[in-house]
């Protein structure tokens, strides 16, 4: 449970079973005990991170190489420096994008689901079980492709912006599964 | 009763016409037989648009044509019209079920709408002048992702009135066979506002005078820098339609406000020409905001606003003095009082917001989470518990350094109340605690069939 608890930092393979197994098993026990001291975070994935970063580098990787060469070729070396500058984003990207993925969080509690993300403009959402409509499981080809399903959350407020964006199929599923569940028994409706 | 031959875009996951209603004691309706001539209008206005589009080659055509031609048109077209019109009305049937309003419709896509009648959040009966003259009405059920296509029209003035009325019982839980007689439940008038107060609050609104002057000041001074009539015309037009809605149209459309209440819920009847009459159930207001303009503050006169989720209504009252609106609110959101005096953010927040912070504040009472924002044009903004969807917080950069953040509560109507700048530690505990309280105020809220 503990490792459950940090598991965005210390983030190894090994972190995705144990928040599936111990976090989904613990988090109803200690929460329905004391709701406000302090919830049993769990994180998201390694591989999300490793997928946003091979993104980052696919995409500005070939960029750095063209603004290099292409400029350099036609108008003179000088001109090569352009690709400082998505050379820049990609030295910048890299650490953010860890940052990023180490500020995602989500907790389920006894009776809501707490979401915490953001470095600098940090925003932490919670959804009551009872008040949701419909939970969504989402998963691309290129998230297929790393093991990772995204949950979405519904309410009756369109602004209710509750995504969990890179998860284990299996938790995504075991969460989907269990939210429909908790929804249904404390269901609210409007 | 919106498929034009060629036009139609009827949803395919909707169009399954076909099927016979599942229970055969079920009886279908028609609308009223004066309905196929609210299209009548159609092909006349699809003739003018193209004469206006085109002014050069219309005026060519209407010297050649001669009386024959002219004959022979009409000869076309009004049939074409009358056969259009009578095909929509013989094509739309409406049938009313225990549980359900299901409207049939379309002659070549089918569609057919059952809309589930506990989830209503708001029944409205709209008489446009004409339908006035021809007495009839509109009947529409706001049901969340109705939209115009869902509402009956035109049926008789007395039938749609029991129509309602039947729909309403039906919505509320009443048992199905006493729901046809049950009949328009009682009305206790809670408010009417006069028409002095309507033009006193009109005349005292910035928008109205605002609008006004703009009309009449921005097509003068083009006049006198560019002499183009047409410039002057494109920039006039727009502004009077704006200083005219603003000031004769919300006369026009808040005339004879009356707020009333009854079993059925809450009764709002309006209008001068076109006459509404929309009835809000007891438990679907999600939201209610008091607002009160600059101008009306000396005399202590407010207008209050509500949200109904899927529901266009947006008006509750649109001037009353502060007790009554007051006690209006308490009607509406039973067992509520308006705070009165919400807190301020703390001092630091000037950093963030100078000076229009101290139009912030934030009141949490045991019903309602109550934030008031601005300083000229305070509002306050009211939502039950029971209404809240989630809670998010929210906190950028510098409102970080400062240790502010902002609480965000969503409700069902799509609108969101904010508490901007609270002290961070305020913020978090905030969060937690409303997430608590938006859950146990539900056990307390009324249920979806509110007299079973």
């Amino acid at each position: 449970m503990d490792d459950a608890g940090h598991a965005p930092g210390g983030g190894t393979d090994s972190d995705d079973s144990t928040s599936t197994d111990a976090g989904a098993g613990t988090g109803t026990g200690t929460d329905s005990a004391d709701p406000r001291g302090g919830p049993v975070w769990s994180g998201l994935p390694r591989g999300l991170l490793r997928m946003r970063r091979l993104l980052l580098v696919v995409w500005l990787g070939p960029l750095t190489v063209a603004a290099a060469v292409v400029p350099g070729l036609l108008a003179g070396p000088v001109w090569g420096v352009f690709a400082l500058l998505p050379l820049a984003l990609l030295l910048c990207g890299w650490p953010m994008l860890g940052r990023n993925w180490r500020s995602w969080r989500y907790a389920e509690r006894a009776d809501d689901l707490l979401i915490s993300r953001g470095v600098l403009w940090r925003q932490e959402t919670v959804v009551p079980y009872g008040r949701m409509q419909l939970v969504e499981v989402t998963s691309g080809p290129v998230e297929r492709h790393f093991g990772l399903a995204g949950v979405q959350l519904h309410t009756a407020a369109a602004a209710t912006d509750a995504r969990i964006p890179g998860l284990d199929p299996a938790e995504a599923e075991r969460l989907r599964d269990r939210l429909t569940e908790l929804g249904e028994a404390r269901s609210a409706g409007l | 009763m919106n498929t034009p031959p060629g036009t139609s875009s009827a949803v395919p996951a909707e169009s399954n016409g076909d099927i016979p209603s599942a229970d055969e004691s079920v009886i279908e309706h028609r609308l009223h037989p004066v309905t196929p001539l609210r299209r009548a209008w159609a092909p006349l206005a699809a003739l003018i648009g193209w004469a206006v589009h085109d002014l050069d080659q219309a005026q060519r055509q209407l010297a050649k044509l001669t009386t024959t031609s002219l004959l022979l048109g009409l000869a076309v077209l009004v049939p074409a019209a009358a056969l259009y019109g009578f095909l929509t009305w013989w094509f739309t049937h409406f049938a009313v079920t225990p549980t359900e309003l299901r409207i049939r419709t379309g002659l070549f896509f089918r569609r057919t709408a059952h809309i589930r009648l506990e989830r209503i959040q708001a029944i409205d009966v709209t008489q446009p002048l004409l339908a006035r003259v021809a007495g009839v009405a509109k009947l529409r059920l706001d049901v969340i992702g109705t939209d115009k296509k869902d509402e009956l029209a035109y049926l008789g003035e007395a039938h749609a009135r029991a129509l309602r009325a039947e729909l309403l019982a039906r919505a509320a839980g009443l048992a199905p066979e006493t729901a046809h007689e049950a009949g328009e439940a009682p009305v206790h008038r809670l408010l009417h506002v006069p028409a002095g107060a309507l033009v006193a609050s009109i005349l005292l609104s910035g928008a109205a005078w605002g609008t006004l002057i703009a009309a009449a000041v921005v097509p003068t001074v083009l006049w006198f820098v560019t002499h183009n009539l047409w410039t002057v015309l494109a920039a006039a037009v727009p502004l009077v339609g704006a200083a005219g809605a603003s000031s004769v149209g919300r006369f026009v459309g808040e005339y004879d406000w009356a707020v009333g209440e009854s079993p059925d819920g809450l009764r709002i009847d309006h209008g001068l020409l076109d006459r509404t009459h929309e009835t809000v159930p007891p438990g679907r207001v999600q939201t209610v905001r008091i607002v009160e303009p600059l101008l009306w503050r000396r005399r202590d006169w407010v207008r209050v606003e509500l949200d109904v989720a899927g529901s266009s209504n947006s008006l509750l009252v649109p001037v009353a003095p502060r007790k009554m609106a007051e006690s209006v609110v308490a009607r509406v959101l039973p067992g509520v009082t308006v705070p009165t005096a919400p807190v301020r953010p703390p001092r630091r927040a000037a950093w963030c917001v100078p000076i229009w912070w101290r139009g912030y504040g934030l009141a949490v009472t045991d019903d309602v989470f109550a934030s008031r924002q601005g300083l000229l044009r305070r509002s306050i903004a009211l939502v039950p518990h029971a209404k809240v969807q989630s809670v998010r917080l929210a906190q950028g950069p510098w409102k970080r350094f400062r240790g502010l953040a902002d609480v965000h509560v969503d409700t069902g109507a799509n609108k969101t109340v904010t508490a901007r700048l609270r002290d961070a530690d305020e913020a978090a505990e905030l969060l937690q605690a409303q997430a608590d309280r938006s859950r146990t105020g539900h056990g307390k809220a009324r249920p979806d069939r509110w007299m079973a």
